[in-house]
């Protein structure tokens, strides 16, 4: 290695860091082929153990405060109006009631404040027992047409709401078709409470699944009427009632939202709803359901979250203690060989 | 030099059993018949008969495919797989609206899969190829139509092309050897590619065209050949030469075979019969047996369960979709969820043909729980075995230097097998030995000679408990300065001529005479130093030419009718050139046991000078009896049971009457045609054998490889059961089987031998059938006793050895014995079987693999083990010195027997948990899957509409949760090599099966629908209705897809993290990375246009990941779906450990900091240690 320094210096180290690059390239070749690759080697002893059940359980339990709080401090009314809305002598024969157009759906009903209510304040309606899920209803839809209008002629999986008298239907589809079309309305005292029924749907599906230029063509023209009829004049980016309806529900029992009330509504308020029973669940009996409720930042009233973390929190505590008291009166001693020896008899695991 | 030497030799006098051997008459009577029609018309290729009959030329091809047939055939292959079929079958409804998802979201990993296993396909097949285009591109040289000798390619080679084949080149075709450089026409052949015998073949050309010498004495040669057709049978072929209008009858004799070797031989002159596939070496190119694992075919089974599991689920679905459909329309024609208007519908939803619709929907079904069928399984399983045996062959702890053979996994089917072993069935000879012989000890004239101890007498110096003096024996060599390959010898009594002072000096020139005279080696003279080599049979030989050169009886020179020594002379101690003339040789075989010359000396004296196996040599002693074949009969017995091989060395004096009137009867026997013409030559032979004169003993010793009793020692400790099966004597046997520690002397011996006064007075009254009786009784007599033997010593721990012979195990092999014989040789803890042929090694093989229903492993050195390698489940080939043909066969192959320790400790541990665990996780990750897809189901009234995107459904597989279980299958180790060999009970967890037995494989898809099952009910009741972020949004179908995904792909990747013993950097990149990739995969689908994305769009970015629920929510859902194997697993290693968790733990605890400490200084890289 007898070398001019000087001169070629900057050549020695450009060659010792691609020596080195190449150097540890095959140090790691020579590592992974010979399985010697540093590694961690995790072992289930129990003072790990212990402290893991320890540890998650003392996390879980917190956040299972805070989560069942926050559930806890939404104050939410739930009205079920699909059997009180239907007139007495009706009854019986809910379908021939909300089949017959003649009859007036007005409903209304006066509903108390529990308390103090935030705005604001969320009006949803609730469906059991229907399946937006359903795979025929899922695909009943073209979302070409939805974004691009009537420029897309294919539209073969709306059938059978795809065409009507041999015109093509924007929107098309099952799912479009059967738009809910229950109004509600609410007052305190005299005074209307205005609903905002901007803003429901998510803003992607507004901008960028329904179009700016594409209006409800041929629509709820059929012989069978479905749900609710459209504007033919606003653009469907706009229809938000549609926009929400259209994004299907996961299982059958679902809220949508229909509008907020952005105003604060005090404990012990009554507030009067009026609605429009128009909506056929009677049918396939289920029920309609409507929902004011407020929002953390947890989002809606369920404590399922807030107890699972907590009875999952408290079992593991409860568990390390078990595991603890066991391996205390029951110590396995590991630096014995016995278990190592030759009349090793199986183990069932 | 050498080559006009070896000229002048006819060594056809050398082998007077093999070289006139004429096939019988009436197979060359069948000539020109069915089944020997083909006509070769020699020197004369292109004339107008031999095109017409269109045989192939030489071109050879190995590959399974080619471009033309490649993708259909390789297609064909894959889709033989019941899981691809499923797959295709799928693949193909997916275009019907039947489909619950789009096309191209199935057949994308589908083809990636079939794609991957094709490509592999065909680089193995491009592989093979390269080989084919060497071998069809090699030169040889062609006789052409300028009547001169060209190179040319070996796939131009055509049926009656004349040849020429110098030394050491391989024969290009099957050709009929014409002449060979010696003027007798004989040529020597190397077969080791072939049959695996190392020893040299001679062939002989016949009489009339051996004198065709030179390249242009071709000129006028043709000849017409008729023949047999092509066939695989390497040991026979009959033909006819028509030359002049004269018929000869061709044999084996003059066959050379494609592949095998000229060896010793300048050249040859020969011509092409057959040609490329029709050579016999290529007719008998079948594949060898195809083996696959337990696991794997455990594996099938449990493909099965699925899809079973696969059809109920989807009939259970059917069945309730027929039913929710049906009710859609009542009897009244009112419609109950007009929302899907079941009035007006297609025939997959009509309430009117709810049956028909089921049956629709069932075929739906099958592919949307198609998820429960892992795709990807073979071919991860396929690429982790690669790698697995990539660290098999890079394992420098099973390199041999002096070899410079690695292990090598020639098939990498049968890694995780090597883990499940359960007895090993090995040879002796090669295998335990080196199969080096060294010259030891002798006994002449009743004196024993030799100091030196070898290692089995050290063993039973030991046993003995003797102390045992320094060995000085082996030093003998090291004093010396120089170590004598094949020469361990020790005796200043006899050594550097010291002999001639010892009583009986003449009797000790005589033996050692015999020992340089009666032999086939050849000698050769290195030029420059002068000193000479033998090429010789086999070692033994070897060895013995070698001892009589070191003692003074220097064999120099062999001439067609003599041998010549340097000998140094009795009184002056000068060297003097002694000659003698060789008359015959009788040649050694299996049969005889024996080998004689009859050579005259100097003097005009006629002596037969004979060495053979004591069985035979004693009883043809002159009876005028020496006084000390007693001592010598009792030193042989000694030098057996030091392990050394013995054979007895004799002579007598011949009159020249006697030799004369024998040799006129040995010609007559030789030169007869009818069929018992061996049997005649023998008693030919036989008479001529009689009455002569000991001289002594010889023994040899093959040596122990190195590490053989520890390797022994540890694979007992690991409860394997070791077999050896081995054509040595019961005394050696035995012998051996103490020096390698598989017997012991707390062990209590059975043996079964035939060896009794009844049998043997039966047997030399030459009556079979009451022979044979008497041997079946006594068999089933001595197994029962036996057994009894066992059974008295139950509960004590006292361990049995079983020892039986040959003659007995045929018996013991037979269909009534085999059952009772085999449950007395698996109650003993080893078993030795001694005199036994290699058909039998194959028989004990399968007795064993099909009696006990375990893991056999063979492992063998030689040609003779072939049959035992491919019988047992795996076989491995120890590469040394008996050519390459068992290692050809074997699965593995490996230099030394004691690297097999690590092959099973380690290697085989590992692979075993490695797939093991992989087949079960691959399972546990597509039942918790696919079930979440049944359980949304049940929610939206069964109708087939999947919970997911099509794209997250199709990326499952392949993208999210593929790598870290081919991480896992690649590298996971419970414990390391270390411990596996420090600790081989370990070893058991295979043999038992404990990782995959049905308890744990129910119970990790028991885990799998825990998990689906948590997954799923967790996060729709915590979603239930409520809205899920502050501005009031709900859970629709998008947000809960992406939520129980989300809680998906986290829990089968942690559960993967915590079921793993060994985290690197690559499990923690292919484990955390793939969780990350999910969410990248997410962000950039979602990014994509609505059309494409459909439900997928801005959905995290949007809607789950503002949202503090979505992460509380997949927090605590993981969690609890990991909690069950955790708990499990933590109880069990607490109160119930496996093996491993013991080693583990002590590990841990015991020696934290030491075990740290020397691990790193082995590796030289710092062992971090999970610690709290």
């Amino acid at each position: 290695m007898e070398m001019d320094g000087r001169s070629s210096s900057s050549a020695v180290i450009e060659a010792d860091s691609v020596s080195l690059q190449q150097s540890r390239r095959s140090k790691f070749i020579h590592q992974f082929t010979q399985q010697s690759l540093p590694a961690c080697k995790p072992v289930l002893s129990p003072p790990f153990v212990i402290s893991v059940f320890f540890v998650v359980g003392l996390i879980f339990i917190p956040i299972g405060i805070v989560a069942l709080h926050a559930s806890r401090s939404v104050v939410e009314i739930v009205y079920r109006y699909d059997g009180e809305c239907v007139p007495e002598p009706y009854r019986s024969n809910k379908l021939a009631y909300i089949k017959d157009d003649s009859i007036s759906k007005n409903c209304s009903k006066s509903l108390k404040i529990p308390k103090h209510m935030k705005a604001p304040i969320y009006i949803y309606y609730q469906l059991d027992n229907y399946y937006q899920n359903h795979r025929r209803y899922v695909k009943s839809r073209n979302d070409k047409q939805l974004l691009h209008g009537l420029k897309y002629h294919d539209a073969s999986s709306c059938h059978p709401e795809d065409a009507n008298h041999g015109h093509p239907i924007v929107p098309c589809g099952l799912i479009a078709w059967s738009l809910f079309n229950d109004t509600y309305s609410f007052s305190r005292g005299v005074v209307d409470l205005k609903v905002n029924r901007k803003n429901i749907a998510w803003k992607s599906d507004r901008e960028h699944k329904f179009g700016k230029q594409v209006y409800p063509v041929n629509f709820q023209n059929g012989t069978l009427i479905g749900g609710a009829n459209l504007d033919p004049n606003i653009p469907l980016s706009d229809q938000e009632d549609l926009i929400v309806w259209m994004r299907t529900s996961a299982l059958p029992t679902f809220r949508k939202l229909y509008g907020r009330i952005e105003e604060d509504l005090d404990a012990d308020d009554v507030i009067s709803v009026n609605l429009f029973n128009n909506y056929n669940t009677y049918s396939f009996s289920g029920s309609k359901k409507l929902v004011l409720s407020t929002s953390t930042w947890l989002g809606g009233h369920n404590d399922f979250l807030g107890i699972a973390y907590i009875s999952i929190g408290t079992s593991l505590i409860f568990i390390a203690f078990v595991f603890l008291l066991l391996h205390v009166n029951n110590p396995r001693p590991y630096g014995d060989t016995s278990n190592l020896s030759w009349n090793w008899k199986p183990i069932s695991s | 030099m050498t080559g006009r030497r070896k000229k002048e030799i006819r060594f056809s006098r050398l082998y007077s059993f093999s070289c006139f051997r004429s096939s019988s008459r009436d197979e060359h009577s069948q000539i020109g018949q069915k089944g020997y029609s083909r006509v070769v018309y020699c020197n004369d290729p292109d004339s107008a008969e031999q095109i017409a009959l269109r045989y192939r030329r030489n071109y050879v091809s190995t590959t399974k495919y080619n471009a033309l047939n490649f993708f259909p055939k390789s297609l064909f292959e894959q889709f033989r797989r019941v899981a691809n079929i499923y797959f295709l079958v799928v693949a193909c409804v997916s275009f019907s609206p039947l489909a619950p998802y789009s096309a191209s979201s199935i057949l994308g990993p589908l083809f990636l899969v079939i794609g991957a296993t094709m490509a592999k396909e065909a680089l193995e097949d491009w592989r093979r190829m390269k080989q084919d285009v060497e071998a069809n591109n090699r030169k040889v040289k062609v006789y052409d139509r300028n009547h001169k000798f060209q190179d040319t390619r070996w796939k131009k080679l055509r049926v009656g092309d004349l040849v020429k084949v110098h030394k050491d080149e391989y024969f290009p075709a099957d050709l009929l050897l014409l002449s060979s450089s010696y003027d007798d026409g004989i040529c020597y052949v190397e077969t080791t590619n072939l049959d695996g015998e190392t020893n040299l073949k001679v062939k002989h050309a016949l009489d009339f065209t051996s004198s065709l010498h030179e390249d242009n004495s071709f000129q006028q040669f043709k000849a017409v050949i008729k023949c047999e057709d092509p066939n695989d049978d390497l040991y026979t072929f009959v033909g006819t030469l028509y030359y002049d209008g004269q018929q000869y009858p061709i044999s084996l004799q003059q066959l050379l075979l494609r592949d095998s070797k000229l060896r010793n031989t300048e050249h040859v002159y020969g011509v092409v019969v057959f040609t490329g596939h029709e050579t016999k070496v290529m007719q008998n190119a079948t594949d060898p047996p195809s083996k696959r694992s337990k696991i794997e075919r455990k594996m099938d089974k449990i493909i099965y369960i699925l899809f079973s599991v696969l059809i109920s689920v989807s009939f259970i679905g059917s069945f309730f979709f027929g039913i929710n459909t049906e009710k859609d329309i009542d009897r009244d024609r009112n419609v109950k969820r007009w929302y899907l208007r079941p009035d007006r519908t297609t025939v997959f939803y009509d309430p009117d043909r709810s049956a028909l619709a089921a049956l629709f929907h069932f075929l739906t079904g099958l592919l949307l729980y198609g998820y429960l069928i892992p795709i990807s399984l073979y071919v991860s399983i396929e690429l982790v075995k690669v790698l697995q045996s990539v660290f098999i062959n890079q394992d420098p702890d099973m390199y041999y230097e002096e070899t410079d053979r690695p292990a090598h996994a020639r098939t990498s089917n049968l890694n995780e097998e090597l883990g499940q072993v359960d007895t090993i069935l090995s040879d002796k000879t090669g295998t335990l030995t080196c199969n080096s012989m060294d010259f030891v000890k002798c006994s002449v004239a009743g004196v024993a000679y030799g100091r030196g101890m070898t290692e089995v007498e050290r063993a039973l110096a030991k046993r003995k408990g003797d102390v045992v003096a320094h060995d000085d024996g082996n030093t003998s060599a090291d004093l010396q300065g120089k170590s004598i390959k094949g020469f361990n010898f020790n005796d200043d009594r006899i050594m550097n001529g010291q002999w001639v002072n010892e009583p009986n000096a003449d009797t000790i020139q005589n033996f050692f005479r015999v020992l340089a005279l009666c032999h086939t080696a050849i000698p050769e003279v290195n030029q420059e130093t002068g000193e000479i080599a033998y090429e010789a049979e086999s070692p033994d030989e070897a060895a013995f030419v070698i001892a009589a050169r070191e003692l003074g009886f220097e064999f120099f020179k062999r001439t067609q009718t003599s041998i010549s020594l340097h000998e140094i002379d009795h009184t002056s101690g000068r060297k003097i050139d002694r000659s003698f003339t060789l008359l015959h040789v009788l040649e050694f075989s299996s049969a005889r046991k024996r080998m004689s010359v009859i050579v005259e000396n100097d003097e005009n004296q006629l002596l037969l000078l004979c060495k053979g196996a004591d069985s035979v040599m004693f009883e043809r002693l002159s009876n005028d009896a020496q006084d000390f074949e007693a001592i010598t009969m009792d030193h042989i017995k000694r030098y057996s049971e030091a392990g050394l091989r013995t054979l007895v060395v004799a002579y007598r004096g011949i009159s020249k009457e006697e030799f004369r009137s024998w040799e006129e009867e040995f010609m007559k026997a030789q030169t007869s045609v009818s069929a018992d013409r061996d049997a005649l030559v023998e008693a030919a032979a036989d008479k001529i054998e009689k009455d002569l004169i000991l001289l002594g003993a010889t023994a040899v010793e093959d040596k122990l490889q190195k590490g053989v009793p520890e390797c022994i020692n540890k694979l007992e400790n690991a409860g394997i059961k070791i077999w050896v099966i081995t054509g040595d004597k019961m005394e050696t046997a035995i012998n051996i089987g103490y020096a390698c520690s598989l017997l012991r002397d707390d062990m209590k011996k059975i043996v079964i031998t035939l060896d009794s006064p009844e049998i043997n007075d039966l047997e030399k009254r030459g009556e079979k059938k009451a022979v044979a009786k008497a041997s079946s009784a006594s068999i089933a007599n001595q197994i029962r006793e036996g057994k009894l033997q066992l059974s008295s010593c139950e509960g004590n721990s006292i361990s049995f050895g079983l020892i039986i012979d040959g003659k007995s195990l045929s018996y013991a092999l037979s269909k009534n014995q085999e059952d009772s014989f085999l449950d007395l040789a698996i109650n003993c803890a080893s078993v030795i079987c001694c005199r036994s042929t290699p058909k039998q090694k194959a028989l004990v093989t399968r007795l064993v693999k099909k009696g006990r229903g375990r893991t056999t492993l063979a492992i063998g050195d030689g040609a003779n083990d072939v049959g035992m390698l491919q019988e047992a489940d795996i076989g491995v080939g120890i590469s040394g010195v008996e050519g390459m043909q068992a290692a050809m066969s074997s699965d593995f192959s490996i230099a030394q027997f004691r690297f097999l320790e690590r092959l099973l400790l380690v290697h085989g541990h590992w692979c075993y948990r490695r797939i093991s665990m992989m087949i079960c996780y691959f399972f546990y990750k597509n039942i918790a899957f696919g079930f979440t897809l049944f359980w949304f189901e049940a929610h939206a009234s069964f109708s087939g509409q999947p919970a997911y995107n099509d794209w997250y459904m199709s990326f499952y597989n392949v993208f999210f949760t593929s790598l870290p279980v081919i991480a896992l299958g690649v590298f996971d180790q419970d414990v390391s090599a270390r411990f596996c060999l420090k600790y081989p009970m370990l070893y058991q967890e295979g043999v038992q099966d404990v990782l995959f037995s049905w308890p744990r494989i129910i119970g990790w898809m028991l885990n799998g629908v825990i998990s689906s099952m948590i997954i799923f009910f967790f996060t729709t009741n915590s979603v239930l209705h409520q809205s899920f972020r502050k501005d009031g949004q709900v859970v629709d179908f998008e947000v809960l897809g992406v939520m129980m995904y989300t809680c998906i792909i986290w829990t089968v990747n942690c559960q993967m993290a915590v079921s793993i013993n060994y985290f690197t950097w690559i499990q923690h990149f292919f484990i955390w990375g793939s969780i990350a990739f999910w969410y990248a995969f997410l962000v950039i689908y979602g990014a994509i246009s609505p059309t494409t994305s459909t439900t997928a769009y801005q959905v995290l970015v949007e809607a789950c990941a503002p949202s503090p629920f979505y992460w509380l929510g997949t927090l605590v859902v993981v969690l609890s779906s990991l909690l069950p194997y955790f708990l499990y697993r933590a109880f069990q290693t607490e109160f119930n450990p496996m093996i491993h968790d013991v080693i583990q733990r002590r590990r841990l605890s015991s020696s934290e900091l030491e075990t740290s400490r020397d691990l790193s200084k082995k590796t030289g890289y710092s062992v971090i240690i999970f610690k709290i």
